[in-house]
C-alpha cells in the first residue's frame, strides 16, 4: 500500500519526512518556547504546550518538532514521542485545516450523535481520524466533551456546536470547506484554523476571549427557574402586603 | 415545602459580559480574598473544614481536611493544582462555569493558595475546550492587572503566580495523580498511593489537588461563613452544587441546588420528561462511572450518603436521563467502548478487562451474545473492581453490573436479538421528528 498524507497513520507507516525548520520559523519557535518554559518551575512541564506549539506550525507532531522538543528539554526523541502518542489531540500525521469531532459517547450518541456521525462520514467519504483529499477536514469520533446538556454536540477545532442534526452538520462541513466564516454556538465569532487553535492551546492568548456568549440557554436553565420562583414569591409578598393594607 | 434552587456560582451567568472582572466585582468579587488576606492561613483551613464542604469532583473527600493534610512548611514550594480536566461522561458543570464566570475560580485559587502557603498554582484544563482556555487566560490576565494575583497582592506581601495549562485529550488525566504526571510532561498514568499528593505531589512536593467547583465555592464560603454554607444541604453533605441534567428531559441544563434535592424535584423544574408519554427508564446520578438508577430511585436524596445507601455514588451530579426508547445494552456497550479507549494501559485488570468487556458488550448489542456471556461479564467485572490501579477500572464496571442488576432480561435478549431491533435508535434522538418525516 502506498502511503499518502490523507491516509490514517496508525504508527505502522513512518510519518513523511520533513525539512529542517527555515531559520525565521526556528527563531520564532525558540522565542515562543522560551516564554512557555518560563511558566513552569521545571522545564519538562513545558512538553505538552510545546507539542501544541509544534502543531501550530506543522499541523501535526512532526519528526522535526519532536527533535526540537527533545533538544529544548534534554529528552530523547523516543521520550517525547512516547508522551505525544498518549494524547489524542496530538496528531501523528498532518491534520486537516479543521478537525470535525462528532461526540459518539453514550448520551450524545443516543440523542443523535450516531446518526450525525453516519451521515457526515458518508457525506465526506472518510472515517475516524481520516482527512478529506483537499486537506480541509479531519473527521473524528470524540468522547464526552462536557456539553451533555446541549446533546448532540459537534466540535469544530474544539469550539462548541450545540444541538446538532445531520443536516446542520453537513451545512457546517460545507461552510468550512467553502472558506465561509463559521460561528460556533458558544465560542468566538469565527472558528479558527487547526494551527491557530493549537497556538492558543500552547498558552498564547489570541485576544478572542471577549467574543461569544457567556452561557448558552441550557447553562441558564436552572437560573431562569430560580428567577421565576423569586419573582413569584415577590408578587405573593406584595399581594399579602396589599391585602393587609386593605384590611 | 419542596427544595428551592440556590443560584450562587450560576447567579450572574446571564449577564451579557458575565466572564469579565468588572462583572465579577459587581457581584461581591474579590471581597472574599480581601477578607482572607487579613486572616491567619490556619483559620482559613479551619473555616473550610467547618463548612463541611466535600470535594465536588466526584470522590467527595472533605476539602478542608485535604488542605489540612499538608505537612508543616519546610521552606520549599507547596502547590495548588486545580483539576479542570472535566471528562467524566455526562459531566458538564465545570466547563460552563469557567466559560461563564472564570473569576470565581481565580479568586478561589488565590484564597486557597494563601491558606496552604502556595506561591505558584496551576489550573489543568482539558485541551478540548479552547474557548474556555481563552476565558481562563484572560481572567488570569485581568486579575494580575488588578493586583489580585502577582506580587504583593493587595499590599499583603503575599505573592502568587497562576499558570493555566492545557491538556491534550486523555480522560485518565482527571485522576489526580495521572494529572500530576501529565502536568510534569509525562504520559498521564496514575501513581501508586501512598504517598498521597499532600505529601509528595507535583515535583514530589506537598500539593493540594481540588476540583474546579470546590475551589470556585471557596470565595462565597469565606464571605458568608461556614455556617451559611452548612445551612444548605444535608447534615453530612453540606452546601450547594451544580446538578447537570441531560438527555430526555424537556429542559436539560445546569441546576444549582442544595445537596439532597431529588431527581423528582429536579425533573419537575426541568419541565419533566422530554416526551411526557415516555417513561423514565434509567439514569446516572453522577456520571457513567456511578452505578445507574431507575425510576425506583426518583426520591433518593442526592447527597453523598443517601445515594451510597441506594447502591450508587453522587459522583459529579451528572444526571443523564434516558427514557424507555433507549436500549440499556446499547448505552452500556458505548460506555464500555469509552473505558476501553481511555484505559491508560498501566495495570492489567483494567487494560485487559475493558478489552474483553468491550467485545462481549458488542456481541450482546448485535444480538450475537452467547449463553455464558452475562456471567462472563460479571466475572470480568469482579476481576477489575477493587483490583485496578485507579478508579477508572472500577468505574468501567459500574454501568455493566448495575445494568445487569436492573435489566438482566435485556442482556438475555442480546443472545438472539440486536438492540437496534428492540429499540430503534431513531426514536431516541433530539431530532426524532426530523427523522420520522424524512
Amino acid at each position: 500500500m502506498t502511503y499518502t498524507d490523507s491516509d490514517p497513520n496508525y504508527g505502522v507507516v513512518p510519518a513523511p519526512d520533513t525539512q529542517a525548520y527555515p531559520q525565521d520559523v526556528m527563531a520564532g519557535l525558540l522565542a515562543d518556547a522560551e516564554l512557555i518554559l518560563a511558566r513552569y518551575p521545571r522545564q519538562r512541564s513545558a512538553l505538552l504546550p510545546l507539542l501544541h506549539l509544534v502543531q501550530s506550525v506543522d499541523g501535526y507532531v512532526s519528526p522535526r518538532g519532536i527533535e526540537l522538543c527533545a533538544d529544548l528539554l534534554g529528552l530523547t526523541g523516543a521520550e517525547v514521542s512516547g508522551v505525544a502518542t498518549f494524547y489524542t489531540q496530538f496528531k501523528r500525521h498532518p491534520n486537516g485545516k479543521y478537525t470535525l469531532g462528532v461526540c459518539t459517547n453514550t448520551l450524545c450518541a443516543i440523542m443523535g450523535g450516531d446518526e450525525i456521525w453516519a451521515s457526515v462520514s458518508d457525506y465526506l467519504g472518510i472515517g475516524h481520524d481520516e482527512t478529506t483529499a483537499d486537506g480541509l477536514v479531519t473527521l473524528e469520533r470524540i468522547e464526552c466533551n462536557a456539553a451533555c446538556d446541549y446533546a448532540p454536540v459537534v466540535m469544530a477545532n474544539w469550539e462548541f456546536f450545540d444541538n446538532q442534526t445531520p443536516a446542520s452538520t453537513k451545512a457546517l462541513v460545507d461552510d468550512l470547506r467553502s472558506g465561509a466564516s463559521v460561528t460556533p454556538t458558544r465560542g468566538p465569532s469565527k472558528v479558527r484554523t487547526f494551527k491557530e487553535v493549537s497556538r492558543v492551546l500552547a498558552g498564547f492568548n489570541d485576544g478572542l476571549a471577549d467574543e461569544g456568549v457567556g452561557a448558552g440557554p441550557a447553562s441558564l436553565a436552572g437560573l431562569k427557574v430560580a428567577q421565576a420562583a423569586q419573582a413569584a414569591q415577590a408578587t405573593q409578598a406584595t399581594q399579602a402586603m396589599d391585602g393587609k393594607a386593605k384590611k | 415545602m419542596s427544595t428551592q434552587l440556590t443560584p450562587i456560582l450560576t447567579r450572574f451567568w446571564d449577564d451579557p459580559q458575565s466572564w469579565t472582572l468588572a462583572t465579577y466585582e459587581r457581584h461581591e468579587g474579590y471581597q472574599g480574598l480581601r477578607k482572607a488576606l487579613t486572616m491567619p492561613p490556619a483559620d482559613l483551613v479551619q473555616l473550610t473544614k467547618d463548612s463541611g464542604m466535600r470535594g465536588r469532583g466526584g470522590a467527595g473527600f472533605p476539602t478542608g481536611m485535604k488542605w489540612g493534610f499538608l505537612p508543616p512548611p519546610d521552606g520549599g514550594p507547596r502547590y495548588l493544582v486545580v483539576n479542570a480536566d472535566e471528562s467524566e461522561p455526562g459531566t458538564c458543570k465545570d466547563i460552563p462555569l469557567m466559560m461563564a464566570a472564570p473569576q470565581f475560580l481565580i479568586e478561589g485559587v488565590a484564597i486557597t493558595s494563601f491558606a496552604i502557603g502556595c506561591t505558584h498554582a496551576f489550573i489543568y484544563l482539558r485541551g478540548e475546550a479552547v474557548h474556555v482556555y481563552r476565558r481562563l487566560l484572560h481572567a488570569v490576565e485581568e486579575a494580575n492587572a488588578a493586583g489580585y494575583l502577582g506580587k504583593n497582592i493587595l499590599g499583603s506581601g503575599f505573592d502568587l503566580e497562576v499558570t493555566v495549562h492545557a491538556g491534550a485529550g486523555a480522560y485518565i488525566c482527571g485522576e489526580e495523580t495521572a494529572l500530576l504526571d501529565s502536568l510534569e510532561g509525562r504520559r498521564g498514568q496514575p501513581r501508586l498511593k501512598p504517598p498521597f499528593p499532600a505529601v509528595a505531589g507535583l515535583y514530589a512536593r506537598p500539593t493540594v489537588v481540588n476540583n474546579v467547583e470546590s475551589i470556585a465555592s471557596v470565595p462565597s464560603i469565606l464571605l458568608h461563613g461556614a455556617a451559611w454554607f452548612a445551612e444548605m444541604g444535608t447534615e453530612k453533605s453540606t452546601g450547594f452544587g451544580i446538578f447537570s441534567l441531560s438527555g430526555h428531559v424537556a429542559h436539560p441544563g445546569q441546576y444549582e441546588a442544595p445537596l439532597g434535592i431529588t431527581l423528582r424535584e429536579l425533573l419537575e423544574m426541568a419541565g419533566g420528561m422530554r416526551d411526557p408519554s415516555k417513561k423514565l427508564k434509567f439514569w446516572t446520578p453522577g456520571g457513567s462511572s456511578t452505578p445507574m438508577f431507575t425510576d425506583q430511585h426518583l426520591d433518593v436524596p442526592l447527597d453523598f450518603e443517601s445515594v451510597a445507601a441506594a447502591g450508587s455514588m453522587l459522583g459529579t451530579r451528572a444526571l443523564q436521563i434516558f427514557d424507555e426508547t433507549v436500549s440499556v445494552v446499547r448505552a452500556v456497550s458505548r460506555w464500555t467502548d469509552f473505558y476501553a479507549h481511555e484505559s491508560c494501559g498501566k495495570c492489567t485488570p483494567c487494560r485487559e478487562g475493558t478489552f474483553w468487556l468491550k467485545q462481549i458488550m458488542e456481541r450482546l448489542e448485535h444480538g450475537e451474545g452467547t449463553q455464558g456471556d452475562i456471567d462472563k461479564l460479571l466475572d470480568i467485572c469482579g476481576s477489575i473492581l477493587f483490583r485496578s490501579f485507579c478508579p477508572l477500572g472500577d468505574g468501567a464496571t459500574s454501568c455493566v453490573t448495575s445494568a445487569v442488576q436492573y435489566f438482566r432480561e435485556e442482556f438475555e435478549a442480546g443472545t438472539h436479538t440486536a438492540a437496534a431491533d428492540l429499540f430503534p435508535p431513531a426514536a431516541s434522538t433530539l431530532f426524532v421528528k426530523e427523522t420520522v418525516s424524512a
